[in-house]
């Protein structure tokens, strides 16, 4: 199992949208857990077709296998949407646990707070051999809203129930949390790591992969990209350097950050200004990745005004360092790099399919020919999203 | 009456450099060097000497040191010398001793205990000469959710109002009264030359000043109201409440009637050669209720078009006081830690009253953050900000934006020989006396202003690219790149930061 570390209790004052914690209490938050970052240097991917056509997981493997100097064998996963077409109401808990022995408190919160329709190990191959693997769960469920919650939305509610999940039960982690969507992650090479979870079983419209390559600690399974709440996943290739000011301020909305990483900042940042604050990509690029302060006092009055307050607002959530990452939602994908460009990113189309991947060479490594290749500037995000025909269809309503 | 004092400094000269020129005798206020007519020859008196260094530094023959007294009494680890003077001061003089500049205790300087970060490898380093870093900071409530028009990209409804500086280094509040009229033009003619701002003081804002410097202005309304009307509030960039200060927090001020000239009595709008008290509290203001009341007014009276500022000193409650602030209703809240300087204070008072600024610092962003409300203000850390690294410092543990006062004195000659009480400052600048403050050119001190805010500012920018960050708000609050050396648990804690090598 994994080894655990003395370093991981760690004081928090305020936990969660759940409640409030006396000072000092200690909360056990994990293997290794301590709310700092981990940083890595990785290879990102993601393939949407757009007319909604699922595929199975080779182009992505091949795809990542064409990156494989990207990353270091300590850590891969995938995003799949698309996949659970019986269960696309209920939003898909991953899990992972430390040990079996945990299930039984998980099942005991889950069956307070939502109606579980169905549960069920996750298919691994152990054959495999990846090092140390936690036991892997998914649950699906839909909320059980009591009392003071009956005034959250479903989406609030999960996120405080999975907050509350990854912040105070011990040896527990919610992966994913997302409809009709799932992650995998673990501690390999993308291509074993593929094998483990046999993900030529699932098929999805849109998936998105990363390699990694950590720096300072020993590949945690709960560390591995993507990072994902509700239905957003993110790869990220990058350290960011405001980690500690785009933490800080999202603990006062409710959102810990608990899996060391600083990936899973950027998962909640996107949650916070396109699903609570409402604003479009083309809005939160500007806020995380903003033009200069020249560019904005060269604007004509209506341009500079609107920036100007967007930059003064948020300024909190400007994603500094070198970054680039692939967002992922239940029909919508882009990608999008910091505002000096410090790390690489190209897009290309072909028919239906979109991709955007740290190196052309990857694309054309599953799609030789291409309609279109481009490659964007920092801070411009290059958006794809799902014919909205095929969006009803994913998402069963 | 034989005063038992030993003498504080020593002025030694060089009779073979000197060529007995007269300079120091004319530098000195104090009286340490005399000319004697009947030798031609000056005398010393070092008695007198407060160790100001304007004659060592006027002597145009280098003949002149001025060091500490070197005798002393039986060394004695807890009577040391300050504690037996300042007994044999009372007994001869049976009052409270007034002192200026701040608290130079030797406690813990935290700032010293904390380190910065930079890049290695996994993350560049950004070259503040090739790629732009941004500095600029906006001084004002900020609302957690922008109102806008997503298809036209436009703002919908108003945003509170803010200031913008161009780097986040302002000038704290000294007022024309403890400041002479050509030091406070050269602090607001640097403020505005460099895209920051200053702040009055108590002391009013001369009609002649306001046009010009005005949208460089922070107005003062502290509890002597002095120089306080329409005109001089809606003339400035921001209003400021001035509950305390760092260097006599709970105590009020004094400027005595001598100082109180012509020209200061009309700014202040008192009589002239009256003493311009400043009560210990505001009598408007004896609860935090109050306080709000207050706020609204000045709202009122500039139609909620400038930030109010609360400036409070840095004391023990500091996280619940500046949380009753925000919820008060203030833009931003000043919080002036124990090393902040002062043109008069109790010594007494000085030396043993509030906290590092600091740990107050920490405290406060730490609080206001849990109780969900820290962008509702901005928080400027104040007293014993000494250098860029100091102001790097207090932005990662979760200010705003830095006011200076002793290093913007210092910048403009001042030596800190604590002596701005007595209104003898030999540099010009705390002083109502003509013949000093023409000592003091405005055009040159606003130049070393300006100077010194470009060199800091090229330093924060040379650290901020180092942690491969290119804009100021990324520091704000970001404590991943401190960490402590020679710091215990609790220090830690309150700090919000790991030690080295965690």
């Amino acid at each position: 199992m994994i080894q655990k570390s003395p370093k991981s209790i760690k004081i928090f004052r305020n936990i969660g949208l759940s409640g409030r914690l006396v000072e000092g209490e200690r909360v056990m938050i994990g293997p290794y857990v301590r709310d700092d970052k981990d940083f890595s240097a990785c290879g990102v991917f993601g393939i949407m077709n757009r007319s909604g056509g699922r595929f199975r997981a080779r182009k992505i493997v091949r795809a990542m296998e064409n990156m494989r100097v990207r990353g270091n064998g300590l850590g891969a996963g995938y995003a799949v949407y698309g996949l659970y077409k019986q269960y696309k109401e209920y939003y898909a808990l991953h899990m992972i646990f430390d040990e079996k022995s945990v299930k039984r408190k998980v099942d005991e919160f889950l069956q307070r707070n939502f109606e579980v329709v169905h549960e069920e190990a996750i298919p691994t191959d152990e054959s495999v051999g990846l090092p140390n693997p936690p036991v892997f769960w998914r649950y699906f469920v839909s909320p059980k809203k009591k009392g003071g919650d009956k005034a959250l939305s479903d989406e609030d509610y999960v996120i405080s129930k999975v907050m509350y999940i990854n912040t105070r039960l011990r040896g527990v982690y919610v992966i994913s949390s997302g409809r009709n969507m799932g992650i995998f992650k673990g501690v390999g090479f993308p291509e074993d790591v593929a094998e483990f979870f046999m993900l030529n079983e699932y098929k999805g419209y849109m998936w998105t992969a990363h390699t990694r390559f950590p720096t300072n600690t020993p590949g945690w399974w709960g560390g591995a990209h993507p990072f994902g709440i509700l239905d957003w996943s993110v790869v990220h290739n990058g350290e960011i350097s405001s980690y500690g000011t785009n933490k800080r301020y999202l603990e006062m909305f409710g959102y810990y950050s608990t899996l060391k990483t600083d990936t899973e900042v950027l998962a909640y940042i996107f949650d916070f200004l396109m699903r609570k604050r409402g604003l479009p990509i083309e809005v939160v690029a500007r806020i995380l990745a903003p033009p200069t302060w020249e560019e904005i006092d060269s604007m004509d009055d209506r341009e500079r005004a609107f920036h100007t307050a967007l930059r003064m607002t948020y300024a909190p959530l400007l994603v500094n360092g070198p970054w680039a990452v692939i967002v992922a939602r239940n029909g919508i994908m882009f990608g999008l790099t910091d505002r000096i460009r410090l790390r690489p990113l190209t897009t290309a189309e072909r028919g239906d399919y979109f991709f955007i991947s740290s190196e052309e060479a990857a694309i054309r490594a599953v799609s030789p020919n291409l309609d279109r290749v481009y490659t964007p500037y920092g801070g411009e995000p290059v958006v794809v999203t799902l014919e909205e025909k095929a969006l009803k269809k994913v998402l069963g309503e | 009456m034989v005063s038992y004092l030993l003498p504080e400094f020593q002025v030694v000269r060089d009779d073979e450099r000197c060529t007995n020129c007269g300079a120091c005798v004319f530098q000195c206020p104090f009286g340490v060097h005399q000319w004697d007519s009947e030798h031609n020859r000056i005398l010393i008196d070092s008695s007198k000497c407060v160790g100001c260094q304007r004659c060592v530094v006027f002597c145009p023959e280098d003949a002149l040191i001025v060091k500490p007294y070197e005798g002393s009494y039986r060394p004695n680890a807890y009577w040391s010398k300050g504690v037996i003077s300042d007994v044999i001061r009372q007994a001869e003089g049976g009052g409270v001793l007034l002192t200026g500049m701040g608290n130079d205790r030797p406690h813990k300087i935290y700032f010293d205990h904390i380190l910065l970060n930079a890049s290695q490898v996994t993350n560049p380093p950004i070259d503040p000469l090739r790629e732009p870093i941004e500095l600029r900071t906006f001084i004002g409530s900020k609302t957690d959710r922008l109102e806008v028009d997503v298809v036209s990209m436009e703002l919908k409804g108003e945003l509170p109002p803010n200031i913008a500086i161009e780097t986040p280094i302002m000038f704290a509040g000294m007022s024309y009264g403890s400041i002479s009229y050509n030091a406070f033009v050269a602090l607001a003619e640097a403020a505005k030359k460099f895209g920051t701002i200053f702040s009055t003081g108590e002391g009013g804002l001369p009609k002649e000043l306001r046009e010009k410097y005005g949208a460089n202005a922070v107005v003062q309304v502290a509890s002597g109201r002095f120089g306080v009307d329409s005109e001089y509030l809606n003339y400035a960039a921001a209003i400021e409440i001035k509950i305390g200060q760092g260097a006599k927090p709970g105590i009020g001020g004094h400027l005595p009637g001598e100082k109180v000239t012509q020209r200061i009595a009309r700014t202040r709008m008192i009589p002239e050669g009256t003493d311009a008290l400043s009560p210990a509290p505001h009598h408007d203001i004896y609860s935090i209720e109050d306080l709000s009341t207050l706020i609204h007014a000045i709202k009122e009276a500039t139609n909620y078009e400038k930030p109010v500022f609360v400036k409070v000193a840095a004391v023990h409650n500091i996280a619940a006081i500046a949380s009753g602030i925000a919820r008060a209703g203030a833009d931003a809240i000043v919080i002036d830690g124990y090393r902040g300087g002062t043109g008069a204070s109790p010594k007494i008072i000085r030396d043993n009253v509030g906290i590092p600024i600091e740990l107050a610092l920490s405290a406060v962003d730490t609080r206001l953050r849990e109780e969900g409300i820290r962008h509702r203000v901005s928080i400027i850390a104040a007293g014993g900000i000494r250098n860029s690294a100091d102001v790097v410092k207090a932005i990662a543990l979760g200010a705003d934006a830095v006011y200076i006062g002793t290093a913007a004195l210092i910048a403009m000659g001042c030596t800190m020989c604590q002596m701005c009480h007595t209104g003898k400052c030999p540099w010009g600048i705390a002083t109502q006396d003509p013949m000093l403050e023409r000592r003091l050119s405005p055009a040159l001190a606003s130049k070393r202003l300006v100077n010194l805010l470009r060199a800091w500012s090229m330093e924060i920018k040379e650290m901020l690219g180092a942690m491969g960050i290119n804009a100021i708000e990324s520091l704000r609050g970001n404590r991943e790149h401190l960490r402590g050396v020679g710091l215990e648990s609790w220090e830690l804690e309150v700090l919000g930061i790991k030690g080295a090598g965690e």
